[in-house]
Parts: C-alpha cells; sequence; structure tokens
C-alpha cells in the first residue's frame, strides 16, 4: 500500500515544505503588518520571478506530498479493500488537482 | 442488580468465530486476586465449557493476554483491583484480543500473529558454525545496547492487539514482529540482512506503515518499545532508499 519510495517521498516533501510555510506565514504577517490591501499587495507581487519561483515549487511539493498522504488514508479507512490501482487513481488525481489550482493561484497572483 | 461487596460480577465474551455474546458470571472477590485467577474460578465453578489460554501464571509465557474492561493486558499478572478501578461500576468485562480471528470464548487463534513474525525475517540466520570462533559482541556496542533493549518480547501480542493500523490494514506486520526484526537488524552475526530489509520495507504491510502513535509501547506489558524499535527501522528503510538499495 506505502512503497518505501513513497514513504520517503512524502517525509522528504515535509522535510522541504516546512521552511515554504515559514516563509509563507512570514510574508503574510508582514504585509498584514504593513497594512497593505490586496492591490497594494498585488502591485508588488506581480512580476516578481522569485515570489513565482517560490510559490509554484511549494505548490508541487504540496501536491506530491498531499496526494502520497490522502492516498494512505484512503487505504486505512477502505481497511485494505480499495486496490492499489484505485489507490493510485485517487493519488495522481488529487495530486494533478492539487497542482492546478496552486497552478492558477500562482499566476493569478503574479502574472 | 446489587452486588455484595465481596462479590465480583463479571461479563465475558462467550462465541466462536460465528459470532457471540457477553454472558454475566459472579465470582467471589477476594485480596490480590488477578484477571486470570477470576477467570479461573469461574471456568472451574461456573462454566466448565468456558475457553481460556494460559501456561506459566507468572508472566513468561506470553499465552494469557485478554481484552479487560476494553484494554489489552496479560491477565496472569493484572490485579483486579487495578483495572476494576477504571470502570465506574468496579467490574470486570473480558473479551478476546482485538486484531486477531476468534477460535472461542476468550481464545484466539494467533496464526497470522506468528506467520508476520517468519514474513519480517524475525529468524536468526547465522553463518558460523560450532569449529568457528566465536563472534565478538561487546555489551557496549551500539548496535547490541540497542538489541538489548527490545528483546525481552514474551510473544503475547498485546501490542499487536493494541495497533490501529493492524486493525486498518490487515497487512500490516505489526509491532511485534517488527520489534523481533530490529533486534535482528542490530546483531552483527545474522547473514540475512538484506532479506530482512526488504521483509521490514514491503510495500504491503512494512515498518513505514506505522503511525508512530505508541499505542503499542503504551501496553506492553514488560514494557518494551516496539515503536522506537520501529523508528529505527525506518530511518534504516530511509536509508536503503536514498542510497538506491530499495
Ligand atoms: S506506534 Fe506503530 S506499531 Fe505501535 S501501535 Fe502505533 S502504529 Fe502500531
Ligand atoms: S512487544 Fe510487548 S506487547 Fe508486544 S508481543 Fe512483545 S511483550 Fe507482548
Ligand atoms: S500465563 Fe504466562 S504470561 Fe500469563
Amino acid at each position: 500500500m506505502l512503497s518505501p519510495r513513497l514513504f520517503i517521498a512524502q517525509r522528504v516533501t515535509a522535510l522541504l515544505l516546512a521552511p515554504f510555510v515559514l516563509g509563507h506565514l512570514a510574508g503574510i504577517i508582514c504585509a498584514v503588518h504593513g497594512g497593505l490591501d490586496a492591490a497594494e499587495i498585488l502591485a508588488r507581487t506581480r512580476g516578481n520571478p522569485w515570489l513565482a519561483a517560490f510559490y509554484q515549487l511549494f505548490v508541487v511539493l504540496a501536491a506530491f506530498h498531499a496526494a502520497i498522504g490522502v492516498r494512505v488514508i484512503c487505504a486505512e479507512f477502505s481497511r485494505g479493500r480499495l486496490r492499489e490501482i484505485h489507490l493510485d487513481i485517487i493519488a495522481t488525481g488529487v495530486g494533478l488537482t492539487l497542482l492546478c489550482m496552486g497552478g492558477f493561484a500562482v499566476v493569478a497572483v503574479v502574472v | 442488580m446489587l452486588t455484595h461487596p465481596d462479590e465480583l460480577r463479571v461479563r465475558i465474551w462467550r462465541g466462536d468465530a460465528g459470532g457471540g455474546e457477553m454472558a454475566a458470571y459472579r465470582a467471589p472477590r477476594l485480596p490480590n486476586q488477578t484477571v486470570l485467577d477470576v477467570v479461573t474460578w469461574i471456568q472451574r465453578h461456573q462454566a466448565p465449557d468456558l475457553s481460556y489460554r494460559f501456561s506459566c501464571r507468572v508472566g513468561m509465557c506470553g499465552s494469557c493476554a485478554m481484552t479487560v474492561n476494553g484494554a489489552p493486558r496479560w491477565t496472569c499478572r493484572t490485579h483486579v483491583k487495578e483495572v476494576a478501578r477504571n470502570r465506574r461500576d468496579g467490574q470486570l468485562e473480558l473479551a478476546p484480543l482485538r486484531n486477531l480471528p476468534v477460535v472461542k470464548d476468550l481464545v484466539c487463534d494467533m496464526a497470522d500473529f506468528f506467520r508476520k513474525w517468519r514474513q519480517a525475517e524475525g529468524r536468526f540466520r547465522g553463518g558460523r558454525g560450532r569449529f568457528d570462533a566465536v563472534s565478538a559482541v561487546t555489551a557496549a556496542d551500539p548496535h547490541r545496547a540497542a538489541a538489548d533493549a527490545a528483546i525481552e518480547c514474551i510473544n503475547c501480542a498485546v501490542c499487536y492487539a493494541a495497533c490501529d493500523v493492524v486493525a486498518w490494514n490487515p497487512g500490516y506486520l505489526g509491532p511485534a514482529a517488527l520489534n523481533r526484526a530490529w533486534t535482528l537488524v542490530n546483531d552483527a552475526r545474522d547473514t540475512a540482512q538484506s532479506r530482512r530489509l526488504r521483509a521490514i520495507a514491503d510495500a504491503g504491510g512494512g515498518c513505514q506503515h506505522c503511525h508512530s502513535q505508541h499505542h503499542c509501547a503504551q501496553y506492553c506489558p514488560v514494557q518494551l518499545s516496539p515503536a522506537h524499535s520501529i523508528a529505527g527501522l525506518k530511518r534504516r528503510v530511509g536509508r536503503a532508499v536514498l542510497r538506491g538499495e530499495l
């Protein structure tokens, strides 16, 4: 149900996600403390390639991490009744959905 | 139902693989009696057809485990006054261990539990014969110390019954088998390490499925921590994946 490679992929993405979450929270707190409104935030984010790279990477890591996690949850909730192929379909669906939603959000904020 | 202060009300699960239900009994309340004493008294005086397992009665053999007032325990060393306190009515409720098929009454089929020990390569495979020199393993060796911390398992299956991952994933090897594998992973004399590594990283039930919630360690009657051993196995598997060995 959880191959050793998927297990390590989930551990490694978790490790890499930690600084992204902290960076994201720090960004939000700074913006709120600076009293910026939405238009002012967008004026700063638009056209910033570093921000685009930061959030795109964040989205990719989160999509992988969440997809593997949801795969395990589904396997355990079904008590072994879902087969590997079903789990793969669910995980791929979750991963692609997150990737698309995240990608759209990055485009909306940066482009 | 009123109970005499010297009387213990006991509910015991009676049935077999086809199903069953709780049956009510009464037994004398005695100082320092164990749960196993109560079961034995009921079998001798009220229910001669009651099935249960025990052997040593001193916490050595690991055969007497049951679900006592909702928690898995070794019954020969569990005092009634210790567990009855947990219930408002001060009474006893006994059922077979969780996560194992029932044979009859309080007896479970342990075949799966021990099959998983073999599946996890829980058998020592040495390479030296009687004419070879003895391997030098000192007590200070950190691998020896790690194995020592996990070695005193009495195969009681209490941890196996306490583990939610076993309940959710019938293929999971479980805390006891993995704890045993950890002692051998740390055994310098063993010659089957690569086989064992593949077994403990099995995609269907390997150590990576453990949620590290430590129910096994909380209930193990001899205070082992299979969860701790499994954390060691996960590190071992992680290194192997990163090196491309798995
Ligand atoms: S720590 Fe792991 S092996 Fe122990 S009870 Fe929890 S899931 Fe099971
Ligand atoms: S690890 Fe503890 S609870 Fe599990 S089988 Fe061994 S002695 Fe029993
Ligand atoms: S009867 Fe042997 S451990 Fe309880």
